[in-house]
């Protein structure tokens, strides 16, 4: 048992040393070894939890023979565990559900490149996750920006170069600005460790030393990291990266890598900066002003589409407002709500451009509602997959949308009147709006077959079926077991102060 | 400019050129003015729409959609350029405000010196076994990091290889006839140049822990060397020496190695085992436990990544 302790970190260096081995392999042994070694960090991620759970409180590991503020550090706590095994698990699904579209957008020479860039993302995600130094979380930062660069720029055509150039100046300007805020807070703190840095704060607080500085490093980190996840001003270069990469790159990009900085975002908050400091500088008003905006203009961007894509994708501008929604609260419940919807929307968005990806290959490869008529009967699992994925994000009972959304509500009547309202009446419109594109949507997938085309069958994927039936899985079990898990959020955002 | 552009004649170098040598054939009356490019210039309803014929409605909704587009681009960009100035400034006055409320510069009281230094500067050299402090912490005390620095490196060189590299494996023909002339003073300069530079590299990477340098400075010294050498000589002499073979080969060997060994070495470390790397004795070329072998791969990696970035940008291949 007390081994259990060492799976975090043979998640992050299996997954390294992996993509360095993959980059001599063939295509076809790179996808198997690949997927097994997501598997095996979905498996050990979850006896992480396991263990976490059991010992009931978070631990520090040394990375290297020297104590902490000297040399790096990791920190397992329950929510880290929960979402490394969650991101794994979707990034199973999703690499699995996208192959056969990777090997056809890929060129042969190129595809071993896909699988290091997933591989790469997999431990710069797992990375940022368990990091208790921010200097650490900056180095993945570089990594996951690149590998997403990567994943998008690696279909060889037009759109995806400009969406993956577009991606890249948004992107940088965000890594920046988060290192312009990370030399700050080290220059007043003399630290970089996550919890000395909290220390020197609370005492430079006490003494009132440095206060207009922390407020300048608190917004350039909060804004370099809301670009990076694309909260809605910011989030220009979000449908075309979303929209024209090939659908495994989409997943992992609307699922885990915007998740993974706003998860970091949450640790800053809560492990280096405070919550009440964070609550003196007041940056959770501008995160919920920008996340309302987002969930209502994402929505209205949305219904115009008429790409199933990029639908989709615009719709993750709204998701992205939820969360920024939830933290803005500034409540305990508020973090609560977004935390499980940052659960439900990586696993839902994920299963829906999968599954989209699925529902255009029956339909000449076309994106286009017009085109995807009927989609859906003929490829049913797709169909399916598709439904319930877009119930989820309306918010429909027993899948994962609805308790988010019943989170949100629930932890704005705890917050202050005028804020109960505005989320009140901004969850119901956004919702109405949700309810328009995608009821659309599938109503447009499930329309009668032309008789000509009745006749063509299709080949059966059993990749593609396994993956939209995790997803599926996943979703049900989030939307019906979620008093547990919400209990063990809890737990876990317990152990972060 | 050079003369490749076709229009070099219009260029300022060029008439001046001209100027000097006596060419220049002075016009009579003033240049005409570039009229600007109408194309872009039209937000006039009539105008635009003058220049099609419209056939069926679908047609003129799409010209109308056309049309409405042009005039909002042309108008956003104004609006842009200028909220980007205002935008911009106001950055900038608020960072320069931060800066003025810092701690200030080399002050003994600052809280950056605090006990992280002092144990680096202190103990550095006895926990490590390194003379150079600075091997010492970004290769021992935070070793971590450190590979994160060459998974960027690997994964940086992944992305140019998949950007720029041509999938044809025959070479064009005459492909170096056009890429490389021979110049004779290159090639006398580098024969000369090159073995120092590469010997130079090797020494600042082996000595890494001793003295000044490391990994990735003496990984970009060697890098720079194999540059020289593929410029002097071009690539097909190159090619004996540096294929893409053995490109993949040693960024693979330096990265495994890296991160095997820094396992071993992470995961006895945790779990407060005994670590059979001997510390050796300070000074001594063999000493310093990993660093020494870690500086290797890391220059190994460096100076690939160095001599693939420019083998791909000059003609997409490694």
């Amino acid at each position: 048992m007390e081994f259990l302790r060492n799976m975090p970190f043979f998640c992050i260096i299996l997954s390294m040393v992996s993509a360095v081995i993959i980059s001599i392999m063939s295509d076809k042994a790179a996808r198997v070894f690949s997927l097994i070694v997501i598997g095996a960090v979905g498996i050990m991620s979850s006896l992480t939890l396991i263990y976490v759970v059991s010992i009931g409180e978070s631990y520090t590991y040394y990375m290297g023979h020297f104590p902490a503020p000297w040399g790096n550090e990791i920190r397992v706590g329950i929510l880290e565990a929960m979402t490394a095994t969650l991101f794994s698990i979707v990034m199973f699904a999703s690499v699995l559900g996208g192959m056969k579209r990777v090997f056809i957008d890929v060129a042969p020479k190129k595809r071993n490149f896909y699988y290091i860039m997933v591989d790469l993302l997999l431990a710069a995600l797992l990375a940022m996750i368990y990091t208790n130094d921010l200097f650490t979380g900056y180095v993945f930062i570089e990594i996951m920006t690149i590998s997403a660069c990567a994943l998008i720029m690696i279909k060889d055509n037009g759109h995806c170069l400009v969406a993956a150039a577009k991606y890249m100046i948004m992107s940088l300007i965000g890594s920046g600005l988060i290192l312009l805020g990370l030399s700050m807070l080290y220059d007043l703190t003399g630290h970089l460790l996550m919890s000395n840095i909290k220390e020197a704060i609370e005492l430079n607080e006490a003494s009132g030393l440095y206060q207009l500085p922390l407020t300048v490093t608190v917004g350039v980190l909060c804004v370099g990291i809301a670009i990076k996840s694309a909260l809605f001003p910011f989030h220009s270069w979000l449908p075309d990266a979303y929209g024209y990469s090939t659908a495994t790159s989409s997943a992992l990009l609307s699922s885990l890598i915007s998740k993974g900085y706003i998860f970091l975002l949450i640790k800053i908050m809560y492990r280096v900066i405070g919550m009440d400091v964070i609550r003196e500088t007041r940056i959770g008003n501008v995160f919920f002003v920008f996340g309302v905006v987002g969930m209502i203009m994402g929505s209205v961007r949305a219904i115009a589409q008429t790409d199933v894509r990029q639908m989709i994708a615009y719709s993750s501008v709204a998701q992205i407002g939820y969360i920024y929604m939830g933290m803005g609260l500034g409540t305990e419940l508020g973090m609560l709500a977004a935390i499980f919807h940052i659960f439900a929307h990586s696993s839902a968005k994920s299963m829906m451009f999968i599954s989209a990806d699925g529902l255009s290959y029956v339909s000449d490869d076309s994106k286009e509602f017009d085109d995807l008529g009927g989609s859906a009967i003929k490829n049913p699992i797709a169909g399916i997959t598709f439904t319930v994925g877009a119930c989820s994000m309306i918010g429909i009972p027993m899948l994962a949308g609805f308790i988010a959304k019943v989170c949100f509500a629930d932890a704005a009547i705890n917050a202050s009147t005028i804020k109960l309202v505005i989320v009140m009446l901004a969850l119901a419109f956004s919702t109405l709006l949700n309810a328009v594109y995608f009821m659309r949507a599938i109503i447009s997938v499930y329309r009668p077959i032309k008789e000509e085309d009745q006749m063509k069958i299709y080949p059966r994927n059993p990749k593609f079926i396994v993956a939209c039936l995790i997803f599926i899985g996943l979703n049900i079990y989030l939307g019906t077991n979620a008093q547990p898990i919400l209990d063990l959020i809890l737990e876990g955002i317990g152990m972060f102060a | 400019m050079s003369k490749l552009k076709e229009n070099y004649k219009d260029s300022a170098s060029q008439k001046f050129s001209d100027f000097m040598t006596g060419d220049l054939e002075i016009p009579d009356s003033p240049p005409a003015r570039k009229k600007p490019d109408k194309q872009d210039k039209i937000v006039d309803a009539d105008e635009f729409f003058s220049e099609f014929t419209i056939s069926d409605d679908i047609q003129r909704r799409e010209l109308y959609q056309a049309f409405r587009h042009r005039r909002f681009v042309k108008h956003a960009s104004k609006l842009y350029s200028i909220m980007s100035a205002v935008i911009g400034l106001i950055i900038i006055v608020i960072l320069l405000i931060t800066v003025a409320y810092l701690p200030k510069f080399g002050n003994k009281s600052n809280p950056d010196n605090n006990i992280v230094s002092q144990r680096y500067i202190e103990n550095g050299l006895e926990e490590t076994g390194a003379v150079n402090i600075v091997s010492g912490m970004i290769l021992d005390y935070r070793a971590f990091d450190t590979f994160g620095e060459s998974n960027v490196l690997f994964i940086a060189c992944c992305c140019v290889l998949i950007l720029l590299r041509n999938d044809d494996d025959e070479p064009k023909p005459d492909e170096d006839v056009i890429d490389f002339k021979r110049d004779i003073i290159l090639e006398k300069a580098a024969k000369f140049l090159v073995p120092v530079i590469l010997v130079f590299g090797i020494y600042v990477v082996l000595n890494g822990h001793l003295s000044p340098g490391g990994g990735f400075s003496g990984g970009a010294i060697m890098g720079a060397g194999l540059i020289l050498f593929a410029n002097a000589y071009g690539f097909e002499r190159m090619e004996r020496l540096f294929s893409y073979g053995t490109f993949k080969k040693i960024t693979f060997g330096a990265l495994l190695f890296y991160g095997l060994a820094k396992s071993y070495s992470f995961f006895t470390g945790a779990n407060h085992l005994h670590s059979i790397i001997p510390l050796g004795t300070p000074g001594a070329i063999l000493s310093s436990g990993l660093i020494l072998y870690l500086n290797i791969c890391v220059g190994l990696v460096v100076a690939c990544t160095m001599y693939g970035f420019f083998a791909l940008f000059k003609r997409g291949r490694i």
